[in-house]
Order: C-alpha cells, then structure tokens, then sequence
C-alpha cells in the first residue's frame, strides 16, 4: 500500500492508505481527527471544511495523493494553534454569540468563516453581506442569523 | 438563594410540596419521579389507564418498584453535580436548560452540573420520548424536585458539619456558608449527606420570586466542544473494531435485493472487509467510508419493487384527492375558499442516519441519537432475537433531528449487519440515501372553507388529507407503538394527535378541523412541527383573503378575532417592532401570521421582497427565489427557562418556514425522490437567511414553561407565503412556491450514491 506524507495540525503524518481514499477519511476514519464533519461527501454541506496552507478547502473532494510532504492541513482542532491562543478570535466569537446548537456543522462553519475574513482581509476591505450571503456551508439548524453577526464579530479581532 | 426561603411559615402556606426520595448510594443522591408529579397530599396510586397498559404485558414488572421511574441527581466528592437526562439533546438545548434547573435549587455553578443522556430505561415506561416539543414541560418540576432534595441533605450535612443551625446558613456559588463567614464546600459534603437507606422526603422548590438562574439567558454549555471540534457525535466515537459501514440502497424507495452478481469480487476491494445482504440492501464493511462508497458503487445488484413503484408527485395527488373528506352542503352564506399543496419534504439533519452496533451471540450494544430509545431497544432486540435486557442502547448527542431522530432506522440495520457479519460496524447512510429513502413530511392537501355574514365568520371547516404520517415510534414505548402499527390504532393516533395538536385560536364560530390520511407506502414522521405549518399556512392565507373580503387589514382582522389578550399581545407586539403597514416599494410586501401550540402563542411578521433583480440573483447551484429581508417574530411560551436558547429556537423555527415557504420540497418521480444532495434539497442557505431578524420573548404569563422545539415554524411559514401573496397580488397555493420548478440535474440512481469529487484542491480559497 502507498504511503502518503502530510502535516496535519503541526504534525509531520505519515499513513499507508491507497491514493484516492478522500482527506476526509483518512483524518477521520484513519488518524481519528473527528472536527471534520461528514455532511454530503460531494463537497456541497461544507461540513468537512478545513484548512489547506491557510485557505479553506472540503476534504472529502481531495485524494490524499494529491498532498505533498510541505502541505499543512488544518481542521478546527488545530485553528487556535495557528494563532498561538487556546482559542481563534472566531471561536471566541461563536462563544459569545452562542452560535451552535447541535454544534454539528459549527467546525466548518468557523473554518470557512476565517478563510472568509482572511480572503476579504486581504482584499483589503470590510465583510459585506454578499460575503456572508456567499457562504454555502449548510446549518440545517438555522442558525444561520447568528452565524453572521459571529462572523463580523471575529473579523474584529482578527 | 438561602435555607430561608423555603423556610417562613407564612409563606409556605399555600405553596405545594413535591415528594422526592433521597437513594441509598455512597454518596449523595436524591432523586424524583418523572412521571407527572403531583402534591405531596396526593394519593401515589398510579392511575388506572395506566395500570391497565401495564397490564397488557408481562414485561413491566420492574415498573411496581417504587423508586423504578425515578431520575436522579447526584452530588460528587469532587463539588460537581451529576444528571443522566432521559432524553436526546440534538441541538435544541435541553442539556443546558436542564443544567440550569439543577444550578438553580442546588445554587451551585452552571459549570459544575454535568448533565449527559440516559441509556434507554425501559421502566421509564411513556417517559423516555424526546417529542413533541415536550421535554421542558416534563422535565421542569421533577429536575428541580430531585435537586431540591439534595439541597436539604445538602444542608443537612453543613449544619452538623459547621454547627449551625439550617435556617443560618446560605448556599452560594457551591459552598453553604454560615452566619460567620464560614464555609463548606458541597463536594466535601457530597458523602456525609448522603443516605444509607431509600426514603421519601417532602420538599418545597424555590419560588419564583426567588429564580437567579431560571429565566436569565445563558449560553448552551456544550458551546465549547462543539466550536473546538471536540463535541462526539455518534460516528465520531471510538468503539474497538466498528469499521466504516455503509449499504448499498435500491433505486426505488424501499426496494429490496433480489440478487447480487458480484459479491465475491466486491469482497476483495480495497480495505474492505465484508459484504453482505441486508433487508434493506447490500452492507458493505471497510476500513474507511471512502472504500464503502467505492464498494457500494461498484456492487451488481438487481432490484425487486418498493412501496412507492411508479408513482409520482402526480399520482400522490390524486390518490389525496380520492381520500379527501367532504367540506359539506356550502352555506347559504358569502364564503371564502381554497385548496393548498404541500408536496414531500424531506427531515434529513446534517447529520445523516448513522449508528454503532456490536452484537454478539448472547448481547449487543447500540449507539445512537435516539428520541424513542425504548421502542430502539425493544424493535432491535426483537430483530436480533434476544432480550431486550440483554441490549444495551447508549443515547448518544445528535446532530440535528427535526423529528428525524423519532425513528431509529439506522440503529436497526447496524445491529443487523453487526450480527450477521459478526463484527461491530460504525454505520452511516450517505447524504443520497438520507435524501431519498430516508423518512420526510408527507405530501398534503389543506381545503378550507368560511363563511362570514357583516363583520362576522359564521364558520371554519378546515380539511386536511395527508399521506400517512408514521408516529409508529408512538409515545416511545413499545406498548403504544405496537398499537400504532395496527391500522385502526395508527389512524386513531393520527386523529387523536391532529386534534390534539390544532387549535382554532380565532372566533370564527362553528368551527371543525378534519384529517384523512391514505398510502402507507412511504417513510414518513412527524418533521419539525408535524401537521401545523401546513395547517397554519393553509388558515392564514384563507384568513388574509377573509380580511381582504371584509374589507379590514390583516393584521387589525386578527386582533380583532383572536380569542384571548396572550394571543393579540404578540400580534400587536410583531405589528409594532416590524412596522406593520409601512409603505413599501412595487414587488415587496409585508406577511403578518399567528399559530398556538404547545402552550405557547406565536407570531411571525416578515417583508418580502419578490421583485425580478433579487428573485433572479446569481447563486452558482443555489435556488435564490423571493428573499425575505425582514422577519419580526414575537413568542409566548410562558415561562422562558433560557431565553437565550428559546432565541435560538425561534430562529432556527424561521429558517424552516422560510424553506417550507419557498425553496425545499422533493420531488417524488417514478418511485424514487430526484434529490440526493443539499444542492437539491434547498433548505434556506445564508443566500436565503433575512438580514434583518428580531426574536421578542413576551414576558412571560405563566408559572409554567410552554414547549418551544418547533412552536415557530408554523407562523414562520404562513407570514412569508402570506407576504408573497400580498408581494405578487396572487395567493400562493402550492408549496413550496418554486416547486414546479426543477432547479438541478437529478443524480443517477444506480449506483445509488455519487462519487466523491477529487478536485478539491482546486477550490482552495
């Protein structure tokens, strides 16, 4: 069996899986990183987003193969590590305006929303709300108003 | 909070005393009945229905104990206090209300409460359902009971410890303190008060007045795992050898396997480990679930029918039309009317079905999110041939449920593949499969009829004709739930639950309210709300046309004719923080609908704004449609425990209605639904959320809480499909709006589950 060499969270990994077994599985189901959320498998729920070198990408739609030894992936449970903190300005945020409530699609949902700041960041302009109508990340909750005001919130303190 | 308050003499005239127990434990637990309390002064003979349902079975003999049916609270050496709550938290926050309750009689830290979910407990008998938007009107005085209990012992103990009186001492923060400063802290008391033998204790729950945590908003307590990721859902636990499972599922709901042409050699695919027939399909076993789809995919199955073959929307409908009761001899009198269609739709939480089995020759083990554990336990252990002692169901958090969750459909097929491969298995349906052959909302028709004479509605005749709704999972014991599968039993149900569940809130004279219900053929239950956004929608477009007939404005229409001041309160109150009547552009229209239910009184005003630039704005994959921009809602729910969580309810109740209204329904063609991905099935996504949302919790009106789960879906509906009526000058009659429009390529059914995209680093952004 192949053996594919990627960072996951800081950490040089190493696993012995065949190539075109999905990111989402192989930290999931292999490396027993559970942030990523399963939701749909065709990168459209956008539960799975995580972080490939700093942009946000859905695992489930990448063959491990196609990562390199240099590549660092991020899920939720190493975004606070990215800013030295126990916690992201932007989890700290969905704390605050108590965002979650089953809590299921939240780890994407905070993971896309930092690409998003970062993006428009970037850009060198404010979030609008075209931006946070342009997120698709599914919250079949609906908590989707709060989801917006945590955003702008997190993108302060960015 | 202090010993006094449940002390004074005179105050406690009048007030009622609840009987608890304190249990024989090492150290402190008190507990309560959960079964409908009653007054210390009451007899404790259970009534006799139930005796008689006790009666039909011989299995409920552990029911006769006298402290069987009790949930308890336990207070830890290390200061922490333990709760197992018979229920299923799936987002709606019950964790942390329950929390609150505990924190509230035992004055100790939301934090030091740990409240996790109760294995299934047969003996809880009817107590055990998480449903009906009912879990907080249940669970509300026999939680507090139970920690009430415990602060009596509690106190007990630091008077002996500290040498002051009970009446001296005060209890903050976890510590009782006495009249010198000093203190103890519960944990150190935790086994001194505890008892060495079972008693009844009569106690006295803090009055109202008194509430500093009941009431007050406060963040859920799970908050935290779940934005670190580290919050463990079913599929996310760690059970020794439960690989990857998923099944290889029919083109046709509910279609089973006829045979498989290539077994063997799908056996010997990559990282997967077996392949066997079900009754549902072909299970597949893998090392990971990307190889289960792989394996699914490349399975050769033939197919023998479903329940559904050949139908399609078209036909469904004319099956309700010949199922339709009569609206009877039309008055002579004016009379509005119209009929409504509600097409499939679909459950599904984000979570899909999902479920861990280990069954062995002489047990099993099952994890699940499972809002009827009882029937769970007693279904799989009736399929797997063993004693339902001898099945152990661990109720696990779920990601969402919407009534999904009443149902256990994955947690039976785990615990079958599990036996007959003889492995634990970590099983999960595929979006497709949830999509397509999990359970939905049944398709609906609603005809309503009134006739009004001058200014006033003569009468109300609401017919309602319904594929079968499935409430199999009964009133979550295996009892009822087989006599829900009866057929009179079920259609007597249904009945009971419609009625039950519809009230007429306005004065509209003789009014009647009639459900039929027809075709058993697909996988329904009861979605968020059941019956009454549909219902509700129906009513209040008729209740629009009625105010325009009269000539009087809507909202003025239902002030005038609600039935009660609790009810015109949150009308007035939407009308007034929403601006009801403001002048708006061309295209753009404001909704204005009431619904009661659960106890509690709701009302929804939302803008809409219909014109073609923002009906026909660019979303790549996405439905766009009507946006409402605007949605004021107001809420009565009588006592709020958490208003903070009761927001959020509301909110999520809004997005629904929102849906219902104008984007999500499945298609049903040629036996099977068209959807099998969220980029069909269109829940509101944030391209649909209003921008601006404002949630008014009335202060409250009762002593009691009301139920909140799903209250405000159905005035959520009704305001936006009243507002595009009023929008568009035409009043919508099938829903949702954009139903007649197919706005995606339909997936191919063989094999039934898409392929995982491999160009996902080129998304990168």
């Amino acid at each position: 069996m192949p053996e594919h060499t990627f960072r996951v969270n800081g950490e040089q990994v190493t696993v012995d899986v065949a190539g075109d077994v999905r990111l989402l599985w192989v930290l999931r189901d292999i490396l027993g990183i559970t942030g990523p959320k399963y939701g749909c498998g065709i990168n459209v729920c956008k539960a799975c987003t995580s972080h490939i070198n700093g942009r946000a990408v859905n695992p489930c739609a990448i063959p491990v193969k196609d990562l390199r030894p240099t590549d660092e992936v991020t899920t939720i449970e190493g975004l606070p590590a990215t800013v030295g903190e126990d916690l992201h300005p932007m989890q700290q945020a969905w704390l605050d305006h108590d965002v979650a409530q089953c809590g299921y699609c939240q780890p994407g949902q905070i993971m896309a929303a930092v690409a998003l700041v970062r993006r428009v960041a970037a850009e060198g302009r404010e979030i609008t709300d075209a931006d946070l109508d342009g997120l698709r990340n599914i919250c079949r909750c609906g908590t989707y108003f709060r989801i917006r005001e945590a955003v702008k919130a997190g993108a302060e303190n960015m | 909070m202090t010993a006094g308050s449940n002390g004074g003499l005179d105050e406690a005239i009048g007030r009622r005393r609840f009987l608890g127990y304190v249990l024989a434990a090492p150290t402190l637990v008190a507990a309560a009945e959960l079964a409908p309390p009653a007054p210390a002064a009451d007899a404790r003979l259970p009534s006799p229905e139930l005796t008689e349902l006790l009666d039909l079975t011989d299995v409920m003999t552990a029911a006769a104990l006298p402290t069987s049916g009790l949930i308890s609270v336990e207070v830890n050496p290390d200061g922490t206090v333990s709760f197992a709550l018979p229920r299923v938290e799936v987002g709606q926050g019950i964790t942390t209300s329950t929390a609150m309750l505990i924190a509230e009689e035992l004055a100790v830290p939301l934090e030091r409460v740990r409240v996790t979910l109760a294995d299934a407990r047969p003996e809880l008998v009817f107590n055990q359902l998480t449903g009906g938007s009912n879990t907080t009107i249940a669970t509300y005085t026999p939680i507090r009971v139970a920690a009430a209990i415990a602060r009596l012992r509690l106190l007990a103990a630091a008077a002996a410890e500290l040498g002051s009186a009970v009446t001296d001492l005060t209890m903050k923060a976890g510590m009782i303190i006495d009249r010198s400063g000093g203190g103890i802290d519960i944990g150190a008391l935790a086994e001194k008060a505890a008892s060495t033998k079972t008693r009844q204790v009569a106690v006295e729950l803090t009055p109202r007045g008194n509430f500093a945590v009941i009431g007050r908003p406060h963040n859920r307590i799970d908050a935290l795992d779940a934005v670190t990721g580290r919050k463990k859902f079913t599929m996310d636990l760690d059970i020794p050898a439960a690989k990857p499972t998923m099944v290889c599922r029919p083109p046709t709901i509910n279609g089973t396997v006829g045979s498989v042409a290539n077994l063997a050699e799908v056996r010997t695919m990559p990282g997967v480990t077996d392949v066997v027939v079900i009754s549902t399909g072909v299970a597949v076993r893998a090392e990971t679930f990307g190889q289960c789809i792989d394996a699914v995919r490349a399975l050769k199955v033939s197919w023998k029918p479903g329940t559904a073959e050949g139908k399609s929307d078209e036909s469904v409908l004319r099956e309700l039309e010949a199922a339709e009761l009569p609206l009877g001899l039309r008055p002579p009198a004016p009379t509005v009317e119209g009929k409504f269609t509600f097409y499939f739709r679909s459950n599904s939480a984000l979570e899909p079905n999902c479920a861990v089995a280990d069954v062995r020759a002489d047990c099993a083990e099952i994890w699940a999110a499972l809002k009827s554990p009882i029937v769970a336990q007693r279904t799989i252990a009736a399929k797997l041939g063993l004693p339902p002692s001898r099945v152990a169901v661990h109720v696990t958090e779920g990601g969402g449920s919407f009534g999904r969750k009443l149902f256990f459909d994955a947690a039976l097929e785990a615990a079958e593949v599990s036996q007959k491969i003889g492995k634990p298995v970590k099983l999960m349906w595929h979006r497709a499969d949830d999509s397509r052959q999990g359970r939905t909302h049944p398709m609906a028709t609603s005809r309503v009829r009134v006739a009004y004479a001058g200014g006033t509605v003569l009468s109300y005749k609401q017919r309602h004709t319904s594929v079968s709704t499935d409430l199999g999972h009964g009133l979550g014991e295996i009892i009822t739930a087989m006599a829900a599968r009866l057929p009179v039993g079920d259609i007597g149900f249904s009945q009971t639950f419609f009625h039950l569940s519809q009230a007429m809130s306005y004065r509209f004279g003789a009014s009647s309210q009639l459900l039929s219900e027809t075709d058993k053929g697909f996988n329904t239950g009861s979605m968020r709300n059941v019956y009454s956004p549909d219902v509700t929608c129906a009513r209040e477009l008729i209740v629009d046309q009625l105010a325009a007939r009269m000539g009087k404005d809507p909202y003025r229409f239902r002030h005038d004719f609600l039935r009660d001041d609790r009810s015109r309160a949150v009308l007035a109150k939407v009308a007034e923080a929403g601006g009801w009547g403001r002048p708006m552009p061309v295209g753009t229209a404001q909704g204005i609908a009431f619904h009661a239910e659960y106890k509690a009184v709701s009302a929804a005003l939302v803008e809409i704004d219909c014109r073609p630039e923002t009906v026909n704005r660019p979303i790549r994959d996405g439905v766009t449609g009507p946006r409402v921009t605007k949605a004021v809602f107001a809420v009565d729910v009588g006592l709020a425990v958490n208003p903070r969580g009761l927001e959020a309810q509301v909110m999520g109740c809004i997005m629904d209605g929102i849906a219902l209204a104008l984007t999500s329904s499945l298609h049903l063609d040629n036996g099977h639904f068209l959807e099998a991905s969220w980029d069909n099935y269109f829940y509101t996504r944030q391209w649909n959320t209003p921008p601006e949302l404002q949630i008014i919790i009335m202060p409250s009106t009762s002593e009691e809480p009301g139920g909140a789960g799903e209250l405000g879906v159905a005035a959520s509906m009704a305001a936006v499909a009243c507002a595009y009526g009023r929008a568009t000058g035409t009043m919508p009659t099938s829903f949702p709006i954009n139903h007649g429009t197919l706005s995606f390529v339909p997936k191919p059914t063989v094999p039934p589950i898409p392929q995982s995209p491999a160009d996902g680093l080129n998304g990168a952004r």
